[in-house]
Formats: C-alpha cells, sequence, structure tokens
C-alpha cells in the first residue's frame, strides 16, 4: 500500500535520522514536528533540523512471530523502543544478533537496512534499524 | 429562549453474537443489531432523530466508506431523511460514539438517538489483517519499522514487569477471568474456559505476550438508543441513566508518552466521568474495560483508579471475579467475548443495559448499582470513560 511520494519524502529523516528541535526550550524530537508541544505558538518558526548521533539505548523490545504481510521474510524480529542520546525515543528493529543477547538498558547504535517491500514487484524501502554495541 | 439541558437515558439496546461470522456482511451484522435494539426499546424507528455509526476500519478491511449512509440506507430509515454519521476513533470508535449520542440528547437538540457499532474484520485474512490493524498506531513511525498492535504492548508489558516485579502469571490471570466470564455470556466469540497454564503456554505472538494475551480477530455489531428525559416521560419508558461522559487524548506513538506504560488517556478520562458524575472509584459496582492485551488489563486497572501503580497484580486473583470486589469484565471482555473494533465500546453499553436491569443471566453482578465503561483508542491515543446507571 501507498505510493513513492509517501516513502520518498520522509527519506532525509529515515535515512539520516534527521531530528527537529525546539529554538525555545531547544527540546529535540523525532520524528519531526512543526509544533512543540511543550512551547505550542512560542515555537511556531523556530523548529529547526537536528542531525541525530544514532546512539541510544534499549527501553524496552519484544520477539515479534506474528508478523504482517510486509515483513514476513524476517519473521521472528526484535522490536525495540530506544531511547536516543539526544533525548526522543523511537520505535525501530534490532538486528544481527540473538533474541536472548538484547536486554533492557544495553546501549545500540544505527544501521541503514532494508525495512520492508510491499509485495513482489512493489517498492522496496529503506530506513534506520539498530545493532548491539 | 429557554435553554433545555436533559438528562440522557439508554432505552434499549441489541447486538449480534461476536464471532466469525463468515455468512454475514457488514451492513447484515448492523441491521441486526439495529434492529435488536429497537425491538428491545419498544419504540418505532420513525422516531429516531439522529445515527451515529461507530466504524473504525471498514474503508480498508471492506472497501466501504460511507458508512453513514449505508447503515441508514438498510435499516430502512434513508427515506427518513435524518442524519447518519460514521464516528471514527480507531477502537475506541464505539465509546466516542455514544459520547456523541449523549452530548446531541444532553444539549436539547435530540429526543431520540440510535448508535450502532459494527466492524466486518474477517473480510481479509492472516497476515494482511495484521498490517490493516496496524493502522491504528503511528503508521509513518510505529507501523513501518514493524509495529503491530501485540509488538507495542509487548514492548510495554516487558517494562512494567521488569520495573514493578509483576510476572507473566497476573497478565494471564486477566484472560482467565474474561473466559470465565465469556463462557456464560451466549453472545461471546469464545465461550471456553481456560487456564493459566493454559494461557501461559500458548504460542508466542510478540514476546512475553502470547496468543491468550491478545484479543481476537472478531466480526459483530452492537447497538443501542439513548433518549432524552422528555422522550422517556411521553412515552412511558424506563431507561439507564448516562450519569457521565468523558475523554482524554495523548500522544499517537507510544514513544511519544512520558511514560511507556502510563496510560494517561485513561486515568484523565476516568477522572473527569468520576467528578462529573459525583462519585468516588469506590462506589464503583463493576467496570467493563478495555483489555486488547492482557497487559492493558493491568494498566488500566491502575489507571482508571483501582489500584495503584505497579500493584494491579493483587486484584486479578480474585477482586475482579463477578463476585469480587470489583468485577472486571462480566460480558467477558476484549479478550472473550471480542474485538470488533467499532462495534466493542458500543457492546460495553448493551452489557451494561442488561448488568443494571438484572437480564445478564449467570453472569449477572449481584447487586451492581452502576458501571464504569472505558472504551480505549490504538496503544492508549485515546480513552472514553461513561458512567451509567445510578451514583
Amino acid at each position: 500500500m501507498g505510493e513513492v511520494s509517501r516513502f520518498w519524502r520522509e527519506s532525509v529523516h529515515r535515512y539520516r535520522l534527521v531530528a527537529h528541535k525546539c529554538g525555545n526550550c531547544m527540546k529535540v524530537y523525532f520524528p519531526p514536528r512543526d509544533v512543540c508541544p511543550i512551547c505550542h505558538r512560542e515555537s511556531i518558526g523556530k523548529m529547526s533540523e537536528e542531525q541525530l548521533s544514532g546512539k541510544g539505548e534499549i527501553e524496552s523490545f519484544s520477539v515479534v512471530h506474528d508478523v504482517p504481510s510486509p515483513f514476513t521474510r524476517q519473521r521472528p524480529y526484535i522490536l525495540a523502543i530506544i531511547k536516543l542520546d539526544e533525548g526522543p525515543s523511537i520505535t525501530a528493529q534490532i538486528v544481527d544478533c540473538d533474541p536472548g543477547e538484547v536486554e533492557i538498558g544495553k546501549r545500540v547504535s544505527t544501521v541503514f537496512r532494508k525495512i520492508a517491500q510491499q509485495g513482489e514487484s512493489g517498492i522496496i524501502e529503506y530506513g534506520y534499524k539498530f545493532v548491539l554495541d | 429562549m429557554v435553554t433545555v439541558l436533559s438528562d440522557a437515558y439508554i432505552i434499549g439496546a441489541g447486538e449480534t453474537k461476536f464471532g466469525e461470522l463468515w455468512e454475514k456482511s457488514l451492513r447484515e451484522l448492523a441491521v441486526e443489531a439495529g434492529l435488536r435494539a429497537v425491538e428491545n426499546a419498544g419504540i418505532y424507528s420513525r422516531d429516531v432523530e439522529v445515527l451515529y455509526g461507530s466504524n473504525s476500519l471498514a474503508g480498508i478491511i471492506n472497501g466501504q466508506e460511507n458508512i453513514g449512509a449505508l447503515l441508514s440506507d438498510f435499516s430502512g430509515i434513508a427515506e427518513n431523511h435524518i442524519p447518519a454519521i460514521r464516528i471514527e476513533a480507531s477502537t475506541a470508535s464505539g465509546g466516542a460514539a455514544v459520547r456523541q449520542a449523549y452530548l446531541a440528547v444532553k444539549s436539547g437538540e435530540y429526543d431520540l438517538v440510535m448508535v450502532g457499532g459494527v466492524e466486518k474484520m474477517t473480510d481479509v485474512y492472516g497476515s494482511e489483517t495484521l498490517d490493516l490493524t496496524s493502522s491504528v498506531l503511528d503508521r509513518e513511525w510505529e507501523a513501518f519499522f514493524g509495529g503491530t498492535p501485540a509488538a507495542l504492548a509487548a514492548i510495554t508489558a516487558r517494562k512494567y514487569m521488569a520495573d514493578f516485579k509483576v510476572d507473566k502469571e497476573a497478565l494471564a490471570m486477566i484472560s482467565v477471568n474474561d473466559h470465565l466470564n465469556a463462557s456464560k455470556n451466549p453472545n461471546a466469540h469464545y465461550r471456553n474456559k481456560i487456564t493459566v497454564e493454559q494461557a501461559m503456554n500458548s504460542t508466542p505472538v510478540a514476546e512475553p505476550l502470547n496468543l491468550m494475551d491478545c484479543s481476537p480477530i472478531t466480526d459483530g455489531a452492537a447497538a443501542i438508543l439513548v433518549a432524552s428525559e422528555n422522550y422517556i416521560k411521553k412515552n412511558r419508558l424506563e431507561g439507564v441513566r448516562i450519569l457521565s461522559s468523558a475523554d482524554a487524548q495523548d500522544y499517537l506513538a507510544v514513544h511519544s508518552r512520558k511514560s511507556i506504560y502510563g496510560l494517561d488517556s485513561a486515568k484523565i478520562a476516568s477522572q473527569k466521568a468520576l467528578s462529573k458524575a459525583g462519585m468516588k472509584i469506590g462506589d464503583v459496582s463493576f467496570v467493563e474495560l478495555h483489555d486488547s492485551y492482557s497487559i492493558y488489563g493491568l494498566l488500566e486497572l491502575e489507571d482508571l483508579g483501582f489500584a495503584e501503580k505497579g500493584k494491579a497484580k493483587d486484584l486479578v486473583y480474585n477482586e475482579i471475579k463477578l463476585d469480587g470486589r470489583i468485577p472486571v469484565n462480566p460480558s467477558g471482555g476484549l479478550k472473550a467475548k471480542g474485538n470488533p473494533f467499532g462495534a466493542t465500546g458500543v457492546g460495553q453499553f448493551v452489557e451494561a443495559y442488561m448488568q443494571l436491569n438484572g437480564k445478564a443471566g449467570e453472569r449477572q453482578v449481584k447487586g451492581a448499582k452502576n458501571a464504569m465503561l472505558h472504551s480505549m483508542g490504538g496503544t492508549g491515543s485515546m480513552s472514553v470513560v461513561h458512567m451509567v446507571g445510578d451514583a
């Protein structure tokens, strides 16, 4: 589902982990937001791009066995919420390890990977995943 | 100008059986529930002034939008030319639609409102269903990366279990209780009782959650009629009063929230609903809560106000039973009565209507005066809480 533009327009954020930073309170948001939920109107026009380091730690995770159709070839996969060093938490897969090695609190870093494929001849989507440090 | 503020009463309720209903379509389910509600109330459909249709996924599962028109048309009231509008608030659509009915009556604009909730989920299969139901999450920043409703609930569960030293057995007890109650509900999707061992040893879905921690894919419809005090008096009807109604939002994605196991939407909506009804949590006779995943049963017991954070595990062995201090999900809940998204929240009102009229049969909560009904969207992005019955 979805046309090329839906994936293409998020490329900068998904390929390079570019966040938004509120120029009023300096809080960093990922995914990017046009309005800061703390500063509201004070933030308008003051949200600027911020490059994230791609480093953080595992807040929690799941080993997912029952997976949606675009992910059938990756089953089972590890999905985590990762607290990035710059502040925001994000949802992403942890790869290149055994599920038994993954623990809450472990340090991780981002890698660039294929995320999913829309059917046999559909779009191949890319973005970030994480590996254990 | 005289402003009329009317109380709102449920005067009739009906539902279909919940389950995998291969032989029935979206519209057939909706009409069946609606006709039962009208028959139950003993009114004429020509009296209905507005129809709110609760539905979450018909656009992507059944390829059908324009749900208001569909429901009005096949309910046989197209020529009444009354407004018919779909209310979509993900898995909280049911509670949200009843709230619209409550506001419509309360404002004095309408005297009789119908709410019909329906979901026809089995028209797609397996992993495709999972891709579509993942649309209740943030598609671009959760589902895109492999997030599913169960996976997000599982991530929440693991952190909660670690921080509060809660074991899997406490989660399983939520499902065991749902199945026990559903065994006494002829309309429930699953009427088999399960043991805690069966629940804990079932197939893993998203670790630490197993199949028996997850609500099923269910077809079904539920409908209620909400009337003003004026309408009730004029037609000499009896009703169950909607004491209060409240809703609250939170961030769409779990990763954006203050805590990955704090359901702030449930907390705020329940506090508002209790306060508007002039009630305390200890006054609640029973609760129907939105346990789409067993972990949410525990979190909701806490955030709705029945237990301190981390302490719901102390309630799940005895207190939540039908004869316990705070009976939970006498209907069988989302795990066992079933979870047809748009119908789920409306179905809670059908249960409360039966319970508060003393007509719930074997699963009757003895001496029930009132109920708290909690409908939640997605992983907690929205909660709608209603208090019904007598304060």
